[in-house]
């Protein structure tokens, strides 16, 4: 059967891979942090892999995103290891930050990855920064950033939406809209009824796509990711999607509505999604995405087995990295 | 050879020499060029106060005018510093640091702790400060505590155009970020300043004036200050010393410390406001660490605990003056501990 998908078979599988391994990542911290074995607090990014990974599918290391507060799938859809990531939220040495950032500061610079962020729409003047130093150095990189639809009303936002505009800078401006800002419904807190018409006010192209279909994204990112590349300058993405938990764990959402999480499992998982769609195509097998889940499960449960077993920083490093020189 | 420039002149030789030498350092701020997108002539302004005129001409590609919207800008200088360039953000005055504050102290200066150390950021952040300008409240603050708090900065405010220089070249080529303050008030001031480029390295301080009675702490514009008052207390026959701190983060507290135990008593002069002040922060160091040389109690000249005011009849009064620094230097010679504590 010939393959009706952007993708060869190698990238479908990898795609697969990435969206599978940010759910169960997510899952195992669900438990984890709900047994206690997690210091601080998590925020959950599943049910939202589609449009990380079907945006990041189309970047390379050069290329900078700047992440949010609920940054984990940003993380691995960017290739950061998946076992520092644990180990850093497990607050151990091996992290990938040492143990000092935590969840909500994941980065790893060498993977273009500049930091999950605990200050809503701060990485949007970042990727503005990122897209300025592509532009003066010459090379190609993109830069992406995510925010939610809560997000999307800081004012960084709308500046860097400027800023971008007025200097065409290669830079992405993703709204990842999954309908809440905390408890706050989106319908409440945005005046717009589009993000589209927005974009249009700073004189950039926005396209609104379904972020639970995979191959949506995929095809709108792969789009503005070759318009930044040429120099046509900035768009707005907007993703619409799902929050499987709540803002954070422990959240009790009593702001949804009855039966609207068990909906979202059952109809608007983009894991499901994706593989009744390859697999009705014919282009992948069952057996072949149960494999990878296999896999999967096994690297988390390592990651999280290491993790617990690393060591905790030794107390000089409470004031080490502070500066470079000081 | 000798040569007399302004602090104004000396901050745009360091700009023009460092952008000479790496094409990677660029410029961004408002009006930094000026007139951009306007019919009239390009460089129409060269900053607000003309600091970096000619510099467009020069290097045009490394200096960017940017519209009025610092934490879009600031932070861009912040993640560019990240991505390959070392950018100097110009923020014209200390006082807009509130509207961009959160990309300077949660993003800039936390990137390389809170990424375990695999983070450099090296942008520079500059900005006028300082009262006497008949400014107000809004554009006259000396907010160094501030920046001085916040581990990951490094706070820079010098005194002289041959400091500035010199400071100035080493927070470009610095790889952490940078707030450089330029005291409004000493851009016309005048020193020998060499032409070819020098770094001076931070958290060093400037003797300025030796003396053997009293020590002076203090930085920017009070530098100068203290001096005309150190030279009025000469005709007393007091002998007073006068470091400059030029960098506030790092501190050079060694300096400060054995000047201290030398001369016994210390007056810190800070244009800021008293409370959690650099002239607070010193005193308390001072008391821990060398209580025993202290022969009186330590005297502190700042401003009041007021927002700077417009009129010129009380910002003049607002400002530590000479006078005011010098009757410090007197009440501390007066005392001792000894009578305090018997009081």
């Amino acid at each position: 059967m010939s393959n009706p998908f952007p993708l060869e078979k190698e990238g479908l599988l990898e795609a697969y891979r990435r969206m599978k391994t940010i759910r169960e990542f997510e899952e195992r911290l669900h438990v984890d942090f709900g047994r206690g074995d997690i210091p601080g607090f998590v925020h959950l990014y599943a049910g939202e892999e589609a449009a990380g990974v079907g945006i990041m599918m189309h970047l390379q290391d050069h290329d900078r995103i700047a992440s949010t507060h609920r940054g984990h799938g940003h993380c691995i859809a960017k290739g950061v290891d998946v076992k520092g990531m644990m180990a850093e939220i497990y607050g151990k040495s091996t992290g990938s930050c040492a143990g000092k950032g935590g969840s909500m500061h994941i980065a790893d610079l060498s993977k273009g990855m500049m930091g999950a962020n605990g200050i809503l729409g701060a990485g949007a003047p970042l990727v503005c920064g990122a897209a300025l130093a592509a532009q003066k150095l010459g090379h190609d990189g993109v830069g992406i950033t995510f925010f939610g639809d809560g997000a999307s009303n800081q004012g960084t936002v709308l500046e860097s939406m400027n800023l971008a505009a007025i200097w065409n800078l290669p830079a992405i401006f993703v709204v990842e809209n999954n309908g809440y800002a905390e408890s706050t419904s989106v319908d409440y807190a945005v005046a717009s009824d589009s993000y589209v018409d927005r974009a249009t006010g700073f004189g950039m192209p926005g396209i609104t796509v379904d972020g639970t279909d995979f191959f949506a994204v995929y095809e709108a990112a792969g789009e503005v990711v070759k318009r930044a590349r040429e120099g046509a300058g900035p768009t707005l993405l907007e993703c619409k999607m799902i929050r499987f938990f709540g803002h954070f764990e422990g959240d009790a959402q009593t702001y949804r509505a009855p039966g609207e999480n068990e909906d979202n499992r059952a109809n608007r998982d983009c894991l499901k999604i994706f593989r009744a769609k390859v697999t009705e195509a014919g282009v992948l097998t069952d057996a072949e995405l149960d494999a990878i889940d296999a896999e999967v499960m096994d690297l988390i449960e390592e990651a999280v087995e290491e993790a617990k077993a690393a060591p905790l920083p030794a107390p000089e490093e409470l004031t080490t990295d502070v500066y470079v020189s000081y | 050879m000798a040569r007399t420039l302004s602090m104004k002149d000396a901050i745009n030789e360091a700009l023009d020499q460092e952008m000479t030498r790496d094409p990677t350092v660029i410029m961004m701020g408002e009006d930094i060029v000026g007139g951009a997108g306007a019919a009239g002539e390009d460089d129409a302004w060269g900053g607000v106060l003309g600091v970096s005129k000619g510099l467009y001409a020069k290097h045009p590609k490394q200096m960017i005018d940017t519209p009025l919207s610092e934490s879009a800008y600031v932070g861009a200088a912040i993640g560019a510093a990240t991505c390959g360039l070392r950018p100097v953000a110009e923020l014209m005055f200390i006082d807009f640091m509130g509207v961009c504050l959160d990309q300077i102290y949660n993003q800039a200066a936390k990137f390389r702790y809170m990424f375990g150390g695999k983070a450099e950021t090296p942008v520079v952040i500059r900005a006028m400060c300082g009262a006497g300008f008949r400014a107000a409240a809004q554009h006259s603050q000396m907010l160094t505590p501030i920046f001085a708090h916040i581990p990951g900065l490094k706070v820079v405010c010098p005194s002289n155009a041959y400091d500035t220089k010199g400071l100035l070249i080493q927070a470009i080529r610095d790889n952490d970020p940078v707030i450089f303050l330029e005291h409004k008030n000493l851009y016309g001031s005048e020193c020998d300043v060499p032409e070819e480029p020098y770094a001076i390295p931070f958290g060093e301080a400037n003797v300025v004036r030796e003396g053997s009675d009293v020590t002076i702490v203090t930085y920017g514009l009070m530098v100068p200050n203290s001096l005309t008052a150190a030279e009025t207390l000469k005709k007393e026959g007091i002998d007073v010393e006068v470091i400059d701190l030029r960098t506030i983060s790092p501190i050079d507290m060694d300096t400060v410390i054995e000047s201290v135990e030398e001369t016994g008593r210390l007056v810190c002069v800070d244009e800021a406001n008293p409370r959690c002040s650099i002239a607070s922060d010193i005193s308390s160091v001072v008391a821990q660490d060398a209580f025993g040389a202290l022969k009186a109690p330590i005297e502190m000249v700042t401003a009041p605990h007021a927002p700077v005011p417009f009129t010129p009849s009380l910002e003049d009064i607002y400002i530590p003056s000479p006078d005011r620094i010098a009757d410090a230097v007197r009440k501390t010679m007066a005392s001792s501990k000894q009578e305090v504590a018997a009081q």
